[in-house]
């Protein structure tokens, strides 16, 4: 088909956010629409994540929230006969998806096209032995490996190819199933799990210590390339490139080492025939020229939306351009608008990327990083020298650092093993190594990282040390101040360095700093990202700060004529790309309102960072010192901190202390909101009730306080050792443990307990007011009872099992609340009712993680409306409400335990879930099915394993396993639930747990078996045993890939729903068609 | 942190940037010009096209990977262009005092010191850059604290291809077929090319009367400054290309042979120095990344009607390239041989040795 004769295109996104798979591609699959859009050619897209901002009708003309699995996209092929399909913007997802689609003839009987990169280019770079064969044609080297389906071939393999070995999983995404083994027995394990993942396992030599490069090349159907960004990993090969920090462009390779792994990138995306975007990435010798491709992503990928922007270049924008039949000559740059999109960017800057882990949140989980992705999110930094990009990075991570020096000390134990091991915290190893006298030489023979980015790291650290010979903020040098800033160091950090352990209130240092250098001059000047490095005029609006430079590339209009939104940061566990699309439905409603959007945010996988979705992005951070920068350049009218997150939430005071306009409810409001101790006693005013809790500073204390409100409690320290922030304990003994191993409890480090109501439910209230009346609102459910976090929970919308009396008086309490703190905007609260009986448990004025969602159900849009509350406009209640709705929306989570080596996957207090997705259905049961299948759940085939806990909850799992025995499947059942099913006439095979282990059959050997087909495994009691029976089930059925349910509300519901409806049952329809 | 000393750029219109010395400390004087290559200063300082001017980097950071050593055999070397540095000074925004990498054997500041040519670093070159765009290349000098001053110097008003070019005629390589290459300030990767594809090269000096030689071949190197200086180049191809043997330019070269087709080379604003020009084939949709230097460029209006062009800036619509309607005579504006920069149109010396 020419350019220009196809008129509806199909486009697969990726479904939930997990490790591996995240918000890149919101941002490819959004420029993709929007490159289809402009050739007025009509979307389709599939997609069931409803948080996204492509899942939005300014981007896709029809939306299917459905999964993305081939039974489901053939349906939608089938009824919307799309010419083509889009397979390269929804990760490894939508590709695994399309191929398969391609192998069973799918794509052949509807007629429908693949656009850009064919499916055979595809499967070339996907299956490794063809990958190897089709490379060697070409004399390219890959990686000597062995393909082996068997645990003994890889045994084999292995001795041939000598160890360390590395294990991969073919067809899998973000190295899942992977890792390096040292010795046979570690690669029997390794082998065993990933070849539940995949049919094909890979055992390769391992070339630890290598350098890793990457590069991204765009080809046309006319046989032209470029390649548009490379980038190099600061962590050797070894790490996964998701777990590596990374800079571009490359830092370390000469022009013919650079030239030469580009060329060899252009022979094979020529060879393998891309057409479209893809990566290539190498491991290159540190000590010669030789070189071995590591891997081809033919698709876009997390790279690509790193280096789309690193340089400013489109990637996802163009690749879709090309997929339709342009060539890059036909394309305009779309920065300068007036030079060729063939081209090759040429930075005028460095950019660092820093991967963000969570895995404080995971009982269990291994520390170490390497070849396979653990990572949650990722910040990208701009800057003009390593060292200033390397701490801004480490700020923008999130995770309580001011930079590479002047954290909290990192205490390690054994200094050289953690150099040669490397955790999520090795950055600040090497900061420690370095203060303990380690030299450069010594660090890189221990980490392999190259010289050069450790001679940038201890630059910063001299001038620490430079720093601290300081006593006094006066005794400064301009000089040195100067070059402290022009290395990256906030206030705060210079702050900390001369006043030492005298710095007492950190907030005034920090302005006294700030006050210090502005005196002398020294601020930050602002630069453009133009993609020509100033070589042409640009208009572009794409901006960074930096200390590297003297002049600013834009003029200041000071009209107070902008708005500026805080965006949220780093993805992580708790925030991710629901205030994405909170912060980009604020701009457009500002930007619709005649206001001029100014956006601040610095995560690379984001739509809010795209350049053309605001008028001016500044791609910095959002720490108090450099949001106030950008304030007095800017001289906005406002800002807008409530659709980020809580990231910008948490910085109301400090604006509001500098006067900043803080556009909707006052940061005095948030503060009431926000601090436990003001928000409890204005309920007590109020007379509404809450939870019983107290902050206590002695064990005894706690234990007298238990003692008035009975376990079981809900204890958070605010000081934590190590393992999750909070924790549930159900009795003495279990407290005891918890404050001795997890937490401090001190007068400086206060505990807060407070009473846990079991089998309540939880209730989420998502709203927009207007000056303390209420404009706009939506009440959702939890199906599982509370304890379960927030956002693992799965909420149904509008609630199906409240009530009337529940949810009226929900409305008088929000009421009530909303008028107590004069809010302006959106606003979340979470609510318990047991009977009748409603408690807040918490309130946030902002924003909440399920505003999407509710939006998208209810189809009015929140933050449109919140963001008009903010700026002034006044706004009507919506004629419509959640009773009007004649269908029912859930939200699932996605939890990525596979990827989280040793982690307990089961649900509590602290959230664990990486994404979400959100299902339209006629009833609780369609949605709910749709839902759970697009997290990963399979409907069961034939058996299931049972032990579902204590008595309450095997009583609340009965219905449910008598609905399974009816429809024919098998039950297993461990001891206590065996018996409890026999004894209620449902016929049950006894299963033994592992510490049963002279006993047959053993539940972990039927697993191993591939004998059972999904596992209910609910715990006992919400305590913490990682080495129990319990987590040696749950862990195996994560392992083998085995779908695993361990909450027996939500167990029951699935149950019920595949029971009641069998998949062709499903209605496939548009959101639209609701 | 090194001590250094301060250094001051005076453009020709009285704009000062302050920075930091990081090589030879005496004054120095040219025509400012800037280059958005991220990579290859090596080749870049050694490429005798930067002869005369005072080379200004985009990209930020300068010195990473060091400088590799010399060898006996320069032309050999692929990491140099020529057997000095000739720009007279380099500035960036930072430079690394610590390098890193297998091959270097100095640090590019212990190297400028050696070749007593200036360094500066601490200038913002993205604010420079801006000025030189807007207000085209600027003569400048460099005072180095303490190191007295200097005059401008306008290196456009000298014959630069005579100071730069070979003094006597030179012979690399072996093969049945000989290339007369007339060096205008070549790059060694030139010659490189040139004998990795089985010929004997026989360099001679730009104004040297090649047509008493025996050869099958005529190649035109790349060369600095303004091209009206190699007037009696530009003489003798005019000779040439009244026969029908091959013939070959690049950079300077497809100048000079362009002005011998009749057509007129002007002064572009401030020029291409870059490694992601991109080119386009004319007639075809055939597209490429090139490495680029020149200041000057050809009006292709122009040209004799014998003449076409044969590639042309997609940025700019700049000629980069000319050929003969009817004879194997071709040339291109950017660099083949690329050193630093993209090796996308090698293909250029295949095409010449295939016409042999």
């Amino acid at each position: 088909m020419e350019k220009g004769e196809i008129k509806k295109v199909l486009l697969l996104g990726s479904g939930a956010l997990k490790i591996g798979e995240a918000g890149e591609f919101d941002y490819s699959g959004s420029q993709a629409l929007k490159a289809l859009k402009e050739e007025s050619i009509e979307t389709v897209l599939i997609n069931p994540n409803i948080a996204t901002v492509q899942t939005s009708d300014e981007f896709a003309d029809k939306i299917y929230f459905l999964p993305v699995t081939p039974y489901f996209v053939e349906k939608v092929i089938a009824k919307e006969r799309p010419q083509g399909i889009l397979l390269s913007f929804g990760g490894q997802t939508a590709l695994n998806c399309g191929v398969k689609l391609y192998e069973s003839g799918v794509l052949e009987k509807y007629g429908v096209q693949v656009l850009g990169t064919p499916v055979q280019a595809i499967m070339d770079t996907e299956d490794r032995e063809l990958f190897v064969k089709k490379l060697d044609q070409i004399g390219v080297k890959t990686i000597k490996s062995e393909a082996v389906e068997s645990i003994d071939d890889a045994v084999a393999a292995a001795a041939e190819l000598g160890y360390p070995v590395i294990v991969r999983a073919a067809y899998a995404l973000g190295g899942l199933g992977s890792g390096f083994c040292d010795d046979e027995e570690q690669l029997r394990s390794l082998v065993e799990k990933a070849l539940s993942f995949s049919p094909q396992v890979l055992v390769e030599k391992s070339l630890k210590g290598w350098k890793e490069i990457e590069y991204e090349v765009v080809r046309d159907r006319y046989d032209n390339c470029i390649t548009v960004c490379n980038m190099e990993n600061f962590d050797p090969l070894g790490i996964h490139t998701g777990e590596s920090i990374v800079v571009a462009p490359s830092q370390t390779l000469s022009n013919a080492d650079y030239h030469l792994l580009r060329e060899l990138a252009i022979k094979i995306i020529r060879h393998i025939g891309i057409v479209g975007e893809c990566n290539v990435q190498y491991a290159y010798d540190p000590r010669s020229m030789d070189y071995r491709v590591i891997e081809v992503n033919a698709r876009l990928s997390r790279s690509s939306a790193l280096a789309s922007k690193a340089t400013g270049y489109p990637l996802a924008f163009v690749a879709a351009k090309l997929g339709l039949g342009y060539g890059l000559f036909e394309l305009k740059n779309s920065v300068t608008k007036v030079t060729s999109a063939f081209f090759e960017p040429a930075l005028d800057y460095i950019v660092c990327k820093i991967p963000r882990w969570d895995l404080g949140k995971f009982h269990g989980v291994k520390r170490e990083i390497g070849s396979s992705m653990k990572s949650v999110g990722e910040v990208m930094a701009i800057g003009r020298t390593f060292e200033e990009v390397i701490q801004k990075g480490l700020r923008m991570i999130g995770q309580g650092m001011h930079g590479f020096i002047e954290n909290k000390r990192t205490k390690v134990a054994d200094l050289e093993k953690a150099l040669k091991e490397p955790t999520d915290k090795r950055i600040f190893v090497i900061e420690s190594a370095f203060r303990e006298g380690y030299t450069v030489d010594q660090i890189h023979e221990l980490t392999k990282i190259d010289k050069w980015f450790l001679y940038k790291l201890q630059n910063i650290v001299n001038t620490a040390l430079e720093l601290e010979k300081c006593n006094e903020l006066g005794e400064l040098p301009a000089d040195l101040l100067r070059q402290a800033k022009r290395e990256g160091f906030s206030d705060f950090q210079i702050a900390r360095a001369v006043l030492k352990e005298r710095m007492g209130d950190a907030e005034k240092a920090n302005l006294d700093v700030r006050h210090l250098r502005q005196g002398l001059g020294i601020v930050p000047c602002v630069k453009q990202i133009d993609t020509l490095a100033a070589e042409y005029p640009a208009q572009t609006n794409y901006l960074y700060l930096t200390y590297n430079g003297n002049e600013n590339d834009v003029a200041y209009l000071h009209d107070h004529r902008s708005i500026i939104v805080l965006g949220s940061g780093a993805y992580r566990i708790g925030s991710s790309v629901e205030f994405d699309w909170c912060s980009v439905n604020a701009l457009m409603t500002v930007k619709k309102e005649g206001w001029r959007s100014v956006m601040i945010n610095y995560n690379p996988e984001t739509v809010s960072t795209d350049y053309d979705m605001c008028d001016r992005l500044y791609f910095d951070e959002l720490t108090f010192e450099r949001v106030m920068d950008i304030i007095e350049l800017e001289q906005p009218h406002g800002v807008i901190l409530s659709t980020g997150g809580q990231i910008p939430n948490n910085l109301a005071t400090r604006l509001d202390a500098e006067k900043v306009n803080i556009l909707g409810t006052s940061a005095t409001s948030i503060d009431n909101a926000e601090d436990r101790h003001k928000f409890s006693s204005m309920l007590d005013s109020l007379g509404i009730d809450q939870p019983r809790w107290r902050e206590l500073t002695s064990l005894a204390d706690i234990k007298e306080f238990v003692e008035e409100v009975g376990y079981p409690v809900l204890v958070r320290p605010s000081y934590v050792l190590s393992g999750a922030a909070m924790n549930v304990c159900s009795n003495e003994e279990e407290l005891e443990r918890f404050l001795k191993l997890a937490a401090n409890v001190s007068k400086q480090h206060p505990v807060v307990v407070s009473s846990f109501i079991q089998h309540a439910k939880e209730i989420e209230w998502d709203a927009v007011a207007q000056n303390g009346e209420i404009k706009l609102y939506a009440i959702s459910e939890h199906i599982e009872f509370a304890g379960v976090h927030s956002g693992d929970a799965t909420i149904q919308f509008p609630p199906q099992k409240l009530y009337v009396e529940t949810i009226r008086r929900i409305k008088k309490i929000s009421s009530q609340i909303a008028k107590a703190l004069n809010i302006s905007g959106p606003f979340n609260i979470q609510y318990l009712a047991k009977n009748n009986d409603i408690k807040v448990i918490e309130c946030n004025l902002r924003a909440s993680r399920s505003f999407p969602f509710v939006s998208k159900v209810l189809k009015i849009n929140f933050i449109d409306l919140a963001t008009k509350v903010m700026l002034g406009i006044p706004v009507d209640k919506p004629g419509k409400n959640a009773f009007d709705l004649d269908y029912v929306g859930i939200k699932a989570s996605q939890f990525s335990f596979s990827r989280l080596q040793g982690a307990d996957p089961v649900l509590g207090v602290d959230m664990s879930s990486t994404g979400e997705v959100g299902c339209l259905g006629e009833n609780t049961s369609e949605a709910l099915l749709k839902a759970m299948l697009s997290v990963g759940q399979q409907i069961p085939k034939k058996s299931v394993l049972l032990s579902t806990g204590g008595a309450k909850q095997k009583v609340d799992m009965l219905d449910a396993a008598h609905k399974l025995h009816d429809k024919g499947y098998t039950l297993y059942a461990t001891g206590g639930t065996h018996k409890f099913l026999t004894d209620n006439g449902i016929p049950a095979i006894l299963v033994y747990w592992p510490s049963e282990s002279d006993k047959q059959p053993q539940a972990l050997d039927m697993l191993h078996k591939k004998q059972i087909d999904m596992v209910v495994n609910i715990p006992k009691n919400l305590s913490s045993t990682e080495l129990s029976n319990g987590y040696k089930i749950r862990r195996a059925a994560v392992d083998l890939n085995i779908p695993l349910l361990t909450n027996a509300r939500l167990a029951s519901a699935f149950i019920d729903a595949f029971c009641d409806l069998t998949l062709d049952q499903i209605e496939i329809k548009a959101w639209g068609e609701y | 942190m090194q001590e250094t000393k301060k250094a001051v750029l005076t453009l020709e219109d009285g704009t000062t940037f302050e920075g930091f010395s990081f090589g030879s400390g005496k004054p120095c004087a040219g025509e400012v010009v800037f280059s958005t290559a991220m990579t290859g200063y090596p080749e870049s300082l050694t490429d005798p096209s930067y002869s005369g001017q005072i080379l200004v980097t985009t990209y930020p950071m300068l010195g990473n990977y060091g400088v590799p050593p010399r060898s006996e055999d320069n032309v050999a070397d692929t990491y140099f262009e020529s057997d000095k540095i000739h720009c007279e000074a380099i500035i960036c925004q930072d430079y690394s005092w610590d390098y890193s990498h297998w091959q270097a054997s100095r640090s590019l500041s212990e190297w400028l010191r050696d070749e007593n040519v200036v360094g500066v670093y601490g200038i913002d070159t993205r604010a420079l850059t801006k000025r030189l765009r807007e207000k085209g290349s600027m003569l400048g000098k460099i005072v180095v604290e303490g190191c007295g001053d200097i005059d401008f110097h306008d290196p456009n008003q000298e014959n630069l291809v005579a100071r730069v070019s070979c003094k006597e005629v030179m012979e690399y390589g072996k093969g049945d077929k000989t290339v007369v290459l007339v060096d205008c300030g070549v790059k060694y990767n030139i010659i490189r090319c040139l004998v990795r594809r089985g010929v004997k090269v026989v360099r001679v000096p730009w104004n040297y009367d090649f047509s008493q030689l025996v050869y099958d071949g005529l190649f035109i190197s790349n060369g600095p400054g303004n091209p009206d200086f190699a007037e009696e180049t530009v003489e003798n191809l005019r000779r040439a290309i009244m026969q029908d043997k091959p013939i070959c330019g690049i950079c300077m070269g497809n100048q000079l042979l362009s002005k011998a087709a009749g057509a007129r080379v002007y002064k572009l604003k401030y020029g291409h120095r870059s490694q992601n020009q991109p080119v386009m084939k004319i007639g075809t949709t055939q597209c490429y990344v090139t490495s680029q230097n020149h200041g000057f460029a050809v009006d292709t209006a122009t040209l004799g009607s014998d003449w076409e062009p044969l590639f042309i800036n997609m940025n700019d619509n700049t000629n980069e390239g000319i050929r003969h309607k009817t004879k194997p005579f071709f040339s291109a504006q950017f660099h083949p041989e690329a050193c630093g920069g993209p090796t996308d149109t090698e293909f250029i010396f295949d095409d010449f040795i295939n016409l042999l």
